[in-house]
């Protein structure tokens, strides 16, 4: 099945375009036909999967060669697939959480009229992404990413007759190209240098560059990542990208696209081990955002607003790990999977919950669903209590290595990073039991016109197959190192470190802190009323429900700045450039009315000018010659 | 007979030609004026080609007529068509090249 892989690919792209080409012809069958193929892909994941699992560790990596890509001189590129156990990782969670996805979409968007498109947008995500975590090749990588991110777009703006919504795809859009302007500069670097963009060319070249080249690709590509993966600073699209139908929200913005950065961090390791410098600031920026993303989660009233800066504060713990080197990278991509299905599971409660409460996302409308809504609210709790790390749900086993790992090293790194992984873990605990308790408990703050009702069965078996997920997925993974032992042929090896602190300590004080989290949220919104308008709060508690003014500073740092620079430089074309051409011809002009003034039609003045211009020569002859 | 003589007697002819053209508005005496400059600086030819002993300038003289003959014809053929079109042959008045 390895050596048919491209079906991946190649059965979504073609179910993308028979399903835009159809046109209404499919608006019968045409969202089965998307959930089939998703399917297919699946089943083609899993069995890749066990075929892979079936080999020796040594041999569990396979190139398939697709065609020669275009050739011309030195420079060949071949399109090939690279499958290994960290793309079949990706493979099986795109497809398997997909496809779960693809299912609930079937009920969640029923009554929209334009739901073939929809399926046809999903298609080409899955093919899009599959193509971007199996290609052998930074550029062909490039293609998924691209692919990525107009299924992003194209999803975010579904509902673009509502003009926030297309506003909030063009965001995505927007501020996802500066990311990739680093992923561009990252492959220009590399081909410079090693002449090739095949992982495995650059990998094996990039063991004898030098630091400075290899700091300066493993930037580029961290602004990459950070571009996809919400990090800072390129955070500010993924709150607005909930513009998006839920399960959008729930596949794309949570579990698999804003993962791809972490992934390309995790593939592209080898350059990081020659550039430390890169590396450290890869763990910042994920230390910084997760700080970021628990605290505006903390503030915000909008259900999946909250959802998405807890995806964002999760991705941090990622990129964290990550940065933390080969000790980190099995971590980041354990705790990117079991967060796949906790938080997919959670958005997909969320749109359940929005489902039953006429589209409502505002949490201070809702409370007591959980009388409403029973399975919503058991899968919602499983995930909850799996975000939380609460033992034995899979958070606990991904999360908590996080934190550990992050313990390790000397110097000052390991207090601060660990340090923010623990207090992460605290705040974490805080707002999705504010969001737990204010979804589900405490007083019904509906509207008179809500009828909260518990969704179809067709939404709530994906619900609850995540959620099984989000409970057992960790120890299946986690017992025995099971995931690390599985991603050591790519991720590397590394020997036992110990933490700073003893890791009994270490589980002991993130458990403290995390039922600390837990009881301020209950004393805070479940003992206390929960006011239906938003009390005015502190000075910090409005910066993190304004997103800690990330809009704004983007607004004063780059869009003023730049809109003033395109303006002097409208100013500059037109006064210096335009003006150089336009003065010169005006003095033409000039030279040329004050010559008209010789051309008098009159034969005897020519014939004087003639003489004069003889005298003048036959003079010059005289005295020169 | 010192040949300079007749390099003075063209000089003359010369100017004589070329008041002419300068000051009558006459197209027929300018064009009159014309040839007289063009046979003075024939006679400078020639007598030049006296003074050195070289053919050179008589050769030049000959192709000078010609040339001379040739732009006759051009000349008075213009002057009819302008005539023609507006019964005068001042030189003053077709103005139609203004720039």
């Amino acid at each position: 099945m390895l050596s048919v892989s491209w079906l991946l690919i190649a059965l979504p792209l073609v179910s993308f375009f028979g399903l835009m080409l159809a046109g209404r012809r499919a608006d019968a069958w045409g969202h089965w036909a998307g959930v089939g193929v998703s399917g297919a892909t699946a089943l083609i994941g899993i069995i890749a999967f066990f075929e892979m699992v079936g080999r020796t560790a040594s041999e569990r990596s396979e190139s398939v060669h697709l065609f020669t890509w275009f050739s011309g001189g030195e420079l060949n590129l071949d399109a090939g697939l690279l499958l290994d156990p960290l793309s079949l990782t990706f493979v099986l969670l795109i497809t398997v959480v997909g496809t779960l996805i693809h299912v609930y979409s079937v009920a969640y968007m029923e009554h929209d009229p334009r739901r073939r498109m929809f399926f046809a947008y999903l298609n080409l995500f899955i093919g899009a992404m599959l193509l971007l975590v199996t290609a052998d090749s930074y550029l062909l990588l490039f293609v998924g990413w691209e692919g990525v991110g107009l299924a992003s777009y194209l999803l975010i703006g579904f509902w673009n007759h509502k003009a926030e919504y297309a506003t909030a795809a063009n965001k995505a859009f927007v501020v996802n190209r500066v990311g990739d302007m680093g992923l561009i500069l990252a492959m220009g670097l590399m081909f410079a240098h090693f002449g090739s963009l095949s992982f495995a060319d650059v990998f094996s070249a990039s063991a004898g560059a030098s630091t400075a080249v290899l700091t300066a690709i493993g930037l580029a590509l961290l602004l990459a990542a950070a571009g996809k993966s919400a990090q800072f600073p390129l955070q500010s699209w993924l709150g607005d990208a909930m513009a998006g139908p839920t399960p959008v929200s729930a596949l794309i913005h949570a579990a698999t696209m804003v993962t791809a950065g972490v992934y390309l961090i995790v593939r592209s390791g080898v350059i990081y081990d020659g550039a430390p410098d890169a590396r450290l600031v890869v763990a910042i920026v994920g230390a910084l955002t997760l700080v970021i993303g628990a605290i505006i989660g903390s503030a915000k009233d909008d259900i999946k607003k909250a959802l998405a800066a807890s995806t964002m504060s999760q991705i941090g713990y990622m990129m964290l790990a990550a940065g933390l080197g080969p000790i980190g990278y099995a971590f980041a991509i354990f705790h990117l999977v079991t967060h796949g299905f906790f938080k997919a599971g959670m958005f997909l409660g969320a749109g359940s919950v929005m489902h039953g409460m006429n589209d409502q996302v505002n949490m201070r409308r809702f409370g007591a669903l959980r009388s409403a809504m029973v399975i919503t609210w058991a899968t919602f709790g499983f995930g909850w209590l799996a975000i939380l790390g609460v033992p034995p749900f899979s958070g606990y086993w991904s999360k908590d290595k996080i934190i550990e790992a992050a313990f390790v090293g000397e110097g000052w790194q390991p207090w601060v990073f660990g340090l923010t992984a623990l207090i992460g873990a605290g705040i974490t605990a805080f707002y999705m039991s504010r969001l737990f308790f204010m979804t589900f408990h405490g007083k019904a703050r509906w509207t008179d016109e809500q009828h909260p009702h518990e969704s179809s069965l067709l939404m709530t078996v994906p619900m609850m197959i995540l959620a099984a997920g989000s409970a057992l997925l960790g120890a299946i993974m986690g017992v025995g190192n099971r995931f690390q032992n599985w991603l050591e042929p790519v991720t590397g090896a590394h020997g036992h470190e110990e933490p700073v602190l003893s890791v009994p300590v270490l589980t002991t004080l993130t458990l403290l802190l995390v039922a600390a989290g837990v009881a301020l949220a209950y004393w805070m919104y479940l003992r206390k009323p929960v006011p239906i308008e938003p009390p005015p709060g502190s000075l910090a508690i409005l910066a993190a429900r304004d997103d800690l003014f990330q809009d704004s500073v983007n607004r004063a740092v780059f869009q003023v700045p730049g809109t003033h620079l395109t303006r002097t430089l409208v100013y500059a074309d037109a006064a210096i450039v335009d003006g150089a051409v336009n003065k010169q011809a005006t003095g033409v002009a000039w030279f040329g009315e004050a010559s008209r003034r010789f051309q008098s039609g009159r034969v005897r003045s020519y014939a004087l000018l003639m003489m004069l211009g003889f005298v003048v020569i036959a003079a010059i002859l005289v005295v020169g010659g | 007979m010192s040949p300079i003589n007749f390099v003075y007697l063209a000089s003359v002819l010369f100017a004589i030609g070329a008041a002419a053209v300068l000051l009558r508005r006459n197209a027929i005496v300018a064009f009159m004026g014309v040839e007289l400059m063009l046979n003075a600086a024939n006679l400078t030819l020639v007598a030049f080609s006296r003074m050195h002993g070289v053919l050179e300038g008589q050769i030049m003289a000959f192709f000078v007529m010609v040339v001379a003959a040739a732009e006759v014809v051009v000349g008075l053929a213009i002057i009819i068509a302008v005539f023609r079109s507006r019964q005068t042959i001042s030189l003053d008045e077709p103005t139609e090249l203004k720039g």
